[in-house]
Formats: C-alpha cells, sequence, structure tokens
C-alpha cells in the first residue's frame, strides 16, 4: 500500500511538472536547400494529413515511394479526421516542453490551421524559398499561394494544390442547376430534401457558408481584415443567418442533421439520398467516377459570379524530427512530376499550383496529357475565383452556427 | 423477508476447497504480482484523472492557466449544445443498456428450457468478438434509409425509387446509437450472465421453484433472478458506463450537431483553439460525473425494484405457463443477434462491390479492386493490430495468473473492493483520464512507443482477461494440486506441470477474449499512440467520416477477422492438445 502511495506521489509530481516553466522555443537557423538534401536521407517523415479520402491517400502512399527511391525518405502518413489534430498535438508538445524530436514532421495545412500555428510560433522556417520547385510555383496569377486566407505565408507553408469551390449533380436526374446563392434556396424549396452541406467545422461545411456570406453580403470586402466587433460581426453576417433560416428547412433531413464530411456527401449523392452535392476539388466528380464511386452521369456545375477557391499547403512544425527530410518531400510535392499526377483525375483530380509558362516543354507535356474527361469543366468555364475571407470570420461562423444550428 | 432476500441475491460460494496451502514464504514469485498488477493499473489511471482534474479548474500552466477557479466550468456550461450533447449520451447510453439488459432478463426468463439456449452460448462468445466499431460500420450499413435493408423491399414493396428522407442513423436523439450499443452488449451481457447461473445452482432452484407450481418465466424471475443479479450488477454497470462514454460507435453512428457528450470532449481536446482544452477537461470531469450518476441511480432503481418486488416475490402467484415469455424472449433476442449478424455480412458484401447503388439489393459490380489495391497498407496495419494485441494479451495472461496463483497458494480470495478496482477502467470514462495519461506520457518520452500503447491496452484486457479466467482457475479441483504434492512437486511445478496445462482451455479462451479487447481498442490507441500508430480500428474508425464505403467495409471485415481466429484458435488448440485425453475434452 505504502508502495502504490509512493507511486502516486511520483505520478502527482509529474503532473504537477507538467505546470512547470516552459523552455522557450529555439529559433534555429533554416537549413539551406543543400544542407536538407544532404540530412534528409535515411529520415522518416511522419506526414499528418487528413485522410478521409481513400485517393489523396494513396497519392500519398505514392509520394513515399518516389521520395524513397529519389532521396532515400521513408514517409509515415499519419491520418487525420481533422487537421486541428495535428495543430493539438503539436500545441500539447509545445505545453509538455518537448522543443524537439516531436512527433509531427509535416501537416497538410491552409486556413485558420495555418494562422494558429504561425500565430503561436508553431512553425518552423521559413524554409519555402530554399526549395528549388518553389519557383515554378504560378505566385502571380495565383495569389492564394502566398496569402492564406488573407494571412500572408511568409515562407512558412508550401504550396501544395488549388481547390474551389463546384457542385456534383447526377444529370440522369437533375435537370435544372442553379445559378446563384439565392437560386440555390428556391432550388432547394422545389426539391426538398435533396442537397444538404457537411457541417461545420468540417472545411467544405465551412467553406459553403462563406460562399453564401460572400454572395449575399453587402460588405463583402470588410471579410478581408480581420473580424472587428460583435456589432460588426452581427450586422456583415445577417444575410447569411436568414439564408440558412429559410434554406434549411428544405434541405436533407429537414436540415437538422448534417452529413460528417464533405466525402460522406458524396457517398450520399451515390446512394441517391442527395441530387446535388459540394465538392471542393474541380476534377474531384470525374476521378469519383473513375473509381466506381459516382455514376457516369455525374456533372458539375459552378455559380455564375464565382465560388471560393483557395491553396492547401504542406508546412513543419517547428520541433520536428525530420526537418531536412520534410523539406525534401515538400519541394518534391511541388515537382511537375507530382503536381501532374495529383492533377489527373485518374489519381486525385487537385489543380495544380505551377505555372505552365514556367515550365519545359517536357514538364508541359506531363499536364498536357492529362484526360480530364466529361465530368470535369475546362479552367475557362469554371468561373470566377472568390477570395477566402479572413480566418477570424470562419472561426466565428463556425461558432455562431454551433450555437444557432448546433443544440 | 429484506434479509431473504438479501440471502437470496448472496452470490453461492463454491465450497472453499483445499484449507489454505501455507508455503514457505521465500522465493515465492506471485507474492508481489497482486501489488504489481494494481499498480500498473492504479497508477496511469489516478494520474491521467488529475491530469484532467487540474486544468478542469484551471491550472494548467503551460497554457497559460495558473489560478484555480470556476472558469473552464462556466466556459463548459456556455457551450452551444451541452445540454443536447448530455441528453443524447442519456438517451444512447442508458437506453442501449438498459434494452441489452431487459433483452438478457427476457430471454433467461423465457427461454431457460429451450434448446436455443443452450446452442446460443456456442455463438456468443465469436459476437462478443466483434470490435464495436465494426458493428457500429455495419449496423449504418444496415438500417440507413438507403441501406441494405431498405434496398431489400425496394422499390417493388414501399414504392421508394428515392431513400425516403429518414434519420435512421445519426439521428438528433441518438436513438441509432442506442440501438448499435444494444445489439453489441448484449452477448457480454448473456455470456456474464450464463457464467452466473453457473455459480448460483440455477437449475435446483428452478427445480424447487416448478415442484411449487410456479410458471417457467415466474420462477426464473422470482427464484433465479435476484441470485444472479449481484454477480451481474458490474458488468452491467461496466457496460452502462461505456455506453455512456463510448466514441468510437458514437462517431459512426451518433448525431453530429450536436454529438454525444464524450466525443464533443474529444473535439475540444483537439480543437486548435487552445482555450478549449479547459473546456474539455470540464466537460471530461462532466462525463465522470454523468457516468457515476447513472451508476448511483441504477443502484437506487435496484433498491427500489428489490422493494416492490418483495410483495410480488412474497405474493405466491405461479404465473402462466410461459409460452409468452418464451416467444418474448426468443423474438428479441434473436432479432438483436441477427441484426449483429446481418451487420457483418453487410461490411463482407460492400468489400467485395465496385458498384451498388440504392435500390439494387446486390451489387451490380463486383470486385476484389478494393482487397487488391490496399493490400500494401492493409498487411502493415493488420500486423501492428495482431502485435499489440498479442503482447497486451500475454501480459495480462501473465499477471492474472500470477493474482490467482497468489490467490491460492496465500489461500485469501480478494473481497468486494478488489473486484471494484478491477473493474475500474471499465467504469471511469476513457476520456476522463485518457488525456492526464497521454500529457504524462509526453512527459515521460513514452508516446508513441509500444510501451504506452501496450500499457494503455492493457488497463482494458486485463480486466476482462480476469473476468475470464478466475471462475475456471478457482473452480480446478484441488485435489489435482494436492496429489502433485504427495508427489513431491513444489508450488512451481504444480503450476506448470498440472494447472495451466489442464487449464489451458479457459486460459485459450481469455486469451481470446483479450485479443479481441485490444483489438477494438479506439480511444486508447489514438491517445497512446500519439496518433501516429495505425490499428484496424482507428483506420476504421477514421474511414467512417465518410471516406470510401468500400475501403471503410475492407477494415471493417478484417477487424472482425483478426478475433474470430483467436477464438477459433482457442477452440482449436487445447482440443489438439487435449486429443488424447478423453477427461479433458469437451463433452460431445
Amino acid at each position: 500500500m505504502i508502495e502504490t502511495l509512493r507511486w502516486f506521489a511520483v505520478a502527482f509530481g509529474l503532473v504537477l511538472a507538467l505546470g512547470g516553466p516552459v523552455a522557450p522555443a529555439r529559433a534555429a537557423e533554416p537549413l539551406t536547400w543543400d544542407q536538407a538534401l544532404q540530412q534528409a536521407r535515411g529520415e522518416t517523415v511522419y506526414w499528418n494529413a487528413w485522410a478521409g479520402d481513400e485517393r489523396i491517400n494513396a497519392y500519398i502512399a505514392w509520394v513515399g515511394e518516389r521520395v524513397k527511391a529519389l532521396y532515400g525518405i521513408t514517409v509515415e502518413q499519419v491520418k487525420l479526421t481533422d487537421t486541428a489534430e495535428a495543430v493539438s498535438r503539436v500545441l500539447a508538445e509545445k505545453a509538455a516542453g518537448k522543443t524537439e524530436d516531436g512527433s509531427v514532421d509535416l501537416v497538410w495545412i491552409n486556413g485558420e490551421n495555418f494562422a494558429t500555428m504561425k500565430e503561436n510560433g508553431l512553425l518552423y522556417g521559413p524554409f519555402v524559398r530554399e526549395l528549388p520547385n518553389f519557383a515554378l510555383v504560378d505566385t502571380r496569377d495565383k495569389p492564394t499561394t502566398l496569402v492564406d486566407f488573407t494571412v500572408p505565408t511568409e515562407g512558412l507553408e508550401a504550396p501544395w494544390g488549388m481547390a474551389k469551390i463546384n457542385f456534383i449533380y447526377d444529370s440522369a436526374r437533375v435537370h435544372d442547376t442553379p445559378g446563384s446563392i439565392p437560386a440555390f434556396a428556391d432550388w432547394a424549396e422545389a426539391h426538398p430534401g435533396r442537397f444538404t452541406y457537411p457541417a461545420p467545422p468540417d472545411f467544405i461545411g465551412s467553406t459553403f457558408l462563406k460562399q453564401v456570406l460572400i454572395e449575399l453580403t453587402a460588405d463583402a470586402d470588410q471579410l478581408q481584415k480581420p473580424v472587428a466587433s460583435d456589432s460588426q460581426f452581427a450586422r456583415v453576417t445577417a444575410p447569411l443567418w436568414a439564408y440558412l433560416d429559410r434554406l434549411h428547412p428544405s434541405l436533407w433531413r429537414g436540415g437538422r442533421v448534417f452529413p460528417a464530411s464533405g466525402p460522406a456527401e458524396l457517398q450520399l449523392l451515390d446512394d441517391g439520398e442527395l441530387d446535388v452535392a459540394i465538392s471542393f476539388y474541380p476534377s474531384e466528380a470525374q476521378s469519383l467516377i473513375d473509381n466506381g464511386r459516382l455514376p457516369k452521369t455525374a456533372r458539375v456545375f459552378v455559380l455564375d459570379d464565382g465560388t471560393i477557391g483557395n491553396t492547401h499547403f504542406v508546412a513543419i512544425p517547428f520541433n520536428a524530427r525530420a526537418k531536412a527530410a520534410a523539406m525534401v518531400v515538400a519541394d518534391f510535392l511541388m515537382s511537375p512530376e507530382a503536381q501532374a499526377r495529383k492533377q489527373d483525375p485518374q489519381y486525385w483530380g487537385d489543380d495544380t499550383v505551377l505555372a505552365m509558362d514556367r515550365l519545359t516543354p517536357q514538364q508541359r507535356a506531363l499536364f498536357t496529357a492529362i484526360k480530364s474527361g466529361p465530368a470535369s469543366l475546362p479552367p475557362d468555364r469554371l468561373g470566377p475565383v472568390l477570395l477566402e475571407p479572413h480566418p477570424t470570420w470562419m472561426t466565428r461562423i463556425e461558432a455562431e452556427w454551433a450555437r444557432r444550428y448546433g443544440g | 423477508m429484506g434479509a431473504t432476500l438479501r440471502r437470496l441475491s448472496e452470490p453461492a460460494r463454491p465450497a472453499a476447497g483445499a484449507p489454505a496451502l501455507r508455503l514457505p514464504g521465500t522465493g515465492d514469485w506471485t507474492r508481489p504480482v497482486p501489488a504489481l498488477t494494481l499498480t500498473l493499473f492504479l497508477l496511469p489511471i489516478g494520474a491521467g484523472l488529475l491530469g484532467t482534474l487540474l486544468p478542469a479548474f484551471g491550472w494548467l500552466p503551460a497554457l497559460g492557466g495558473r489560478a484555480l477557479g470556476l472558469g473552464p466550468w462556466r466556459a463548459l456550461f456556455a457551450e452551444p449544445g451541452l445540454g443536447r450533447a448530455v441528453l443524447v449520451s442519456l438517451v444512447s447510453g442508458v437506453g442501449g443498456s438498459v434494452a441489452a439488459l431487459a433483452v438478457v432478463v427476457l430471454f433467461c426468463a423465457g427461454c431457460h428450457r429451450s434448446r436455443l439456449f443452450r446452442r446460443l452460448r456456442v455463438v456468443l462468445a465469436p459476437l462478443l468478438a466483434v470490435p464495436h466499431a465494426a458493428v457500429a460500420i455495419g449496423l449504418a450499413f444496415l438500417i440507413a434509409p438507403s441501406g441494405l435493408l431498405a434496398r431489400l423491399v425496394s422499390p417493388w414493396a414501399t414504392g421508394w425509387t428515392l431513400p425516403p428522407d429518414v434519420a435512421m442513423v445519426n439521428d438528433p436523439w441518438g436513438l441509432a446509437l442506442g440501438l448499435g450499443l444494444a445489439v453489441k452488449e448484449l452477448p457480454f451481457l448473456l455470456l456474464m450472465t450464463f457464467g452466473a447461473l453457473g455459480q448460483v445452482q440455477a437449475a435446483q432452484r428452478l427445480r424447487t421453484a416448478r415442484a411449487l407450481g410456479y410458471g417457467p418465466a415466474t420462477a426464473w424471475l422470482k427464484t433465479v433472478l435476484p441470485a444472479v443479479w449481484p454477480l451481474v450488477r458490474l458488468p452491467f454497470y461496466a457496460v452502462l458506463a461505456y455506453s455512456l462514454s463510448v466514441v468510437d460507435m458514437a462517431i459512426i453512428l451518433g448525431p453530429s450537431t450536436p454529438p454525444s457528450l464524450a466525443v464533443l470532449v474529444v473535439r475540444w481536446f483537439y480543437d486548435p483553439d487552445l482555450s478549449l482544452r479547459f473546456v474539455a477537461a470540464a466537460g471530461a470531469l462532466l462525463q465522470l460525473a454523468l457516468v457515476a450518476g447513472a451508476i448511483g441511480l441504477a443502484a437506487l432503481a435496484e433498491r427500489l425494484a428489490a422493494r416492490l418486488g418483495r410483495r410480488w416475490l412474497a405474493g405466491g402467484g405461479r404465473g402462466g405457463g410461459g409460452r409468452a415469455a418464451d416467444l418474448a424472449g426468443r423474438t428479441a433476442a434473436l432479432g438483436a443477434l441477427g441484426l449483429g449478424l446481418a451487420s457483418l455480412l453487410g461490411i463482407a458484401l460492400w468489400s467485395v462491390a465496385w458498384r451498388w447503388r440504392y435500390p439494387e439489393a446486390l451489387p451490380s459490380v463486383w470486385s476484389a479492386q478494393t482487397w487488391l489495391r490496399h493490400l500494401d497498407a492493409l498487411l502493415p496495419t493488420t500486423a501492428v493490430t495482431f502485435g499489440l494485441g498479442l503482447a497486451a494479451t500475454l501480459v495480462a495472461l501473465a499477471l492474472v495468473v500470477g493474482c490467482l496463483e497468489r490467490e491460492q497458494r496465500g489461500g485469501r480470495r480478494p473481497g468486494r473492493g478488489a473486484l471494484w478496482l478491477l473493474y475500474l477502467p471499465l467504469l471511469v470514462p476513457q476520456v476522463a483520464f485518457l488525456f492526464g495519461v497521454q500529457v504524462l506520457a509526453v512527459r515521460l518520452g513514452l508516446d508513441g512507443g509500444w510501451l504506452a500503447l501496450v500499457w494503455s491496452h492493457l488497463l482494458f484486457v486485463l480486466p476482462y482477461v480476469f473476468l475470464a479466467l478466475a471462475e475456471p482457475y478457482r473452480a480446478l479441483d484441488p485435489r489435482f494440486g494436492r496429489a502433485a504434492r504427495c508427489l513431491g512437486a513444489g508450488p512451481d511445478r504444480m503450476l506448470w506441470r498440472i494447472r495451466l496445462p489442464m487449464l489451458l482451455r479457459p486460459l485459450a479462451f481469455a486469451a481470446a477474449v483479450g485479443f479481441a479487447v485490444s483489438v477494438g481498442q479506439y480511444l486508447p490507441t489514438l491517445f497512446a499512440g500519439g496518433g501516429r500508430v495505425a490499428t484496424l480500428t482507428t483506420e476504421a474508425v477514421a474511414l467512417s467520416a465518410g471516406g470510401d464505403r468500400r475501403v471503410l467495409a475492407v477494415y471493417a471485415f478484417l477487424q472482425t477477422l483478426l478475433p474470430l481466429l483467436a477464438f477459433l484458435a482457442a477452440l482449436a488448440l487445447p482440443a489438439w492438445r487435449h486429443r488424447r485425453r478423453r477427461g479433458l475434452r469437451l463433452p460431445s
């Protein structure tokens, strides 16, 4: 018994010790590309990535094979249901004073998760400018490769792919598709129970809310700056809530139940429970058809005034164990080889971040060889790109959504 | 009368076997085992609870919390959807476990004379082996409006050319989750009840009652139930606690806006907004209180039932022929078990489907592609799951045998308190202490390592292994041991040459149970593995958020197959070892 008590005393001490002062993160000089290449061989990169889509997981596994062959790096995907899990893990490690040999080497990230990590000094870098393939990135016509949800990336995350909201429907069953957010509400009323969106904070659900907000609010330019005050938030977002109050009764399950994620919503589309579903990757519909997960009659539409588009990135936590190898993997992800495969609907269907005019003819050929298929819209018919609001809007909208519809 | 009832409800202790065999104290390796086991158990739970308790009152200096206060609680109660989340937990958790118990009582009372009653024992163990997540995944395939059941009868019988817009899964009240819990917990409760029936001389009680003219169902309820309940009480509390705080099943079958309290707590723990860590800690304690309150209510309900039941018992009503009870018990038990089996069938079908749209009753395009494509990922994941289960089971087996052997040698049986301690990891909600454990493991540099993983699985494997092994171990005829002693064998030789070989069957069964428990663990793997270690269960739950249903089915199928193989091995190994020993073979 005494033994047991002593054990408890030790445990108690340990827990209290957790409250001790935290060593400040060492601001180490970022590695140069040559140093990174030298140190990377033999390292294992624990890549924390949202794993809700098997096609993406398969792509990541392919990346692992390639960097193993090219650089002798092993990639282990740590499968997340929400990227916040990785942010939380790094935070927990920082809280426990673990400033090196952390468990996360690379994280697939953007938006509010990036903002949180940047703000809390949880990121390693700036490292992006060291990566040779970054020079191929289209930073001019794709400004979101440098500004993530209005937050400057400052070389702390490397662009990986371009996402853009689009809508998938089954053309065998649906013949009229809405061209705007107000028209969506009319369409839903005419077809009750046949549309829904994933429950925020799922990123596709949250993005749909931002799409509604941008299209309906009179003060869209204010969204590019942080939320200034409660009254401003209430005023700017009032049209969003009025719209949702009107829309929800005609949604799937009367707006009382929402699918857990984007892929879950696409599954409902294939099950015949929905007529229209939201996608974030313009070639996703084609990709799902090729994979036997949507009927061959699935097609895509976008809204007339444009839909939200953004860039997703990879970043390296400040305490990553394999920083060098993580940099090399981040560079490989921006290579024409990796980018072209990612854009191919056969594998993923995620648009490239590269500028075609910065590639050699051979590299360009990799992209022109991609068969986009009948369910993909060509770039000129994807419509204008709307910019993401500042992350504070997303956080506040998610909280307000939970308050209004989550109870 | 109260005294009578209490006497009736006392578990009959098996006749005390050998008088305590006092052995020379030196060199007895079993002596420290019980203390070691308890330490291994209590240390992480105690430290983990503390690591949750302090932040719940604002103490977590690493995140700037240096003042004790009620701030986290105020924030918790201001969280939108909290009330609803608690309600969902209660509806699904209490509803599911009470439904499972009701079916058990109904079935035992109504059908204890039937052939089905004896046959069911055989199929229960494998059903017990099916992991929670797999049951949930299969059930979701089955009962969704576009699921297997609807497809079988649509559109020819129902006219549903499109699936009806009804929330059969993920419903806002957690009813589907409650159903899933009832289906999954029923085999466990039934098995525990069957085990207990043997200890209370149920057959004699029934014979006496029947001779006095009681109907079969009434006889069971009046004479067996009060005796059996004290032995089933703790397992029921464990089911109740588990159901109220389950995470993996709730993610798959439960509502999402808001989810049940346990899921909400896990969400807060993982939120990038650090201030929510305090809310999460307070929520974890609320979860603990919820479980404690539910167990307290169950105890109160038991008293009430005992008080009301007295008059009924003493009233002398003989009851009818029990035909209605037989039918009801049969329907309920077979219905629930049938749902479980049909869920597994759905999983198997989806894993080999390529195209399978509503309302086709069977896949329109079949393919082994899903299996082949994911083979590279499946093999290492399966290997990790297997290795982890094996390690945790072996350690648990060693500790349990050590404890039970100590009990034999010391001639003392642990009291009721020890049984409660054993049940502790099953009664304390996982979310309430696993977070504290994780912070501790990070601090000690153990997170993500095998030590932390095996240890965290051990917490949940060990109680089940103990439950499975204790009775057979204690029931082994002490005269075998005495004979060995007379022939000059020391205590260790007696253990290795007599007891363990003779107990091979229960040992193998306990190992299979432990292995199955380990395979099914979700939260402990997630926390102790630092998110880096993927088992079939963590993969399946991650995929259930909407990944490819066919791949999900492959994982769920494998997740079910692994423990089933363990149970098959547990049957085959003793049969093979004992093929030349008629006395040790199962009576056929």
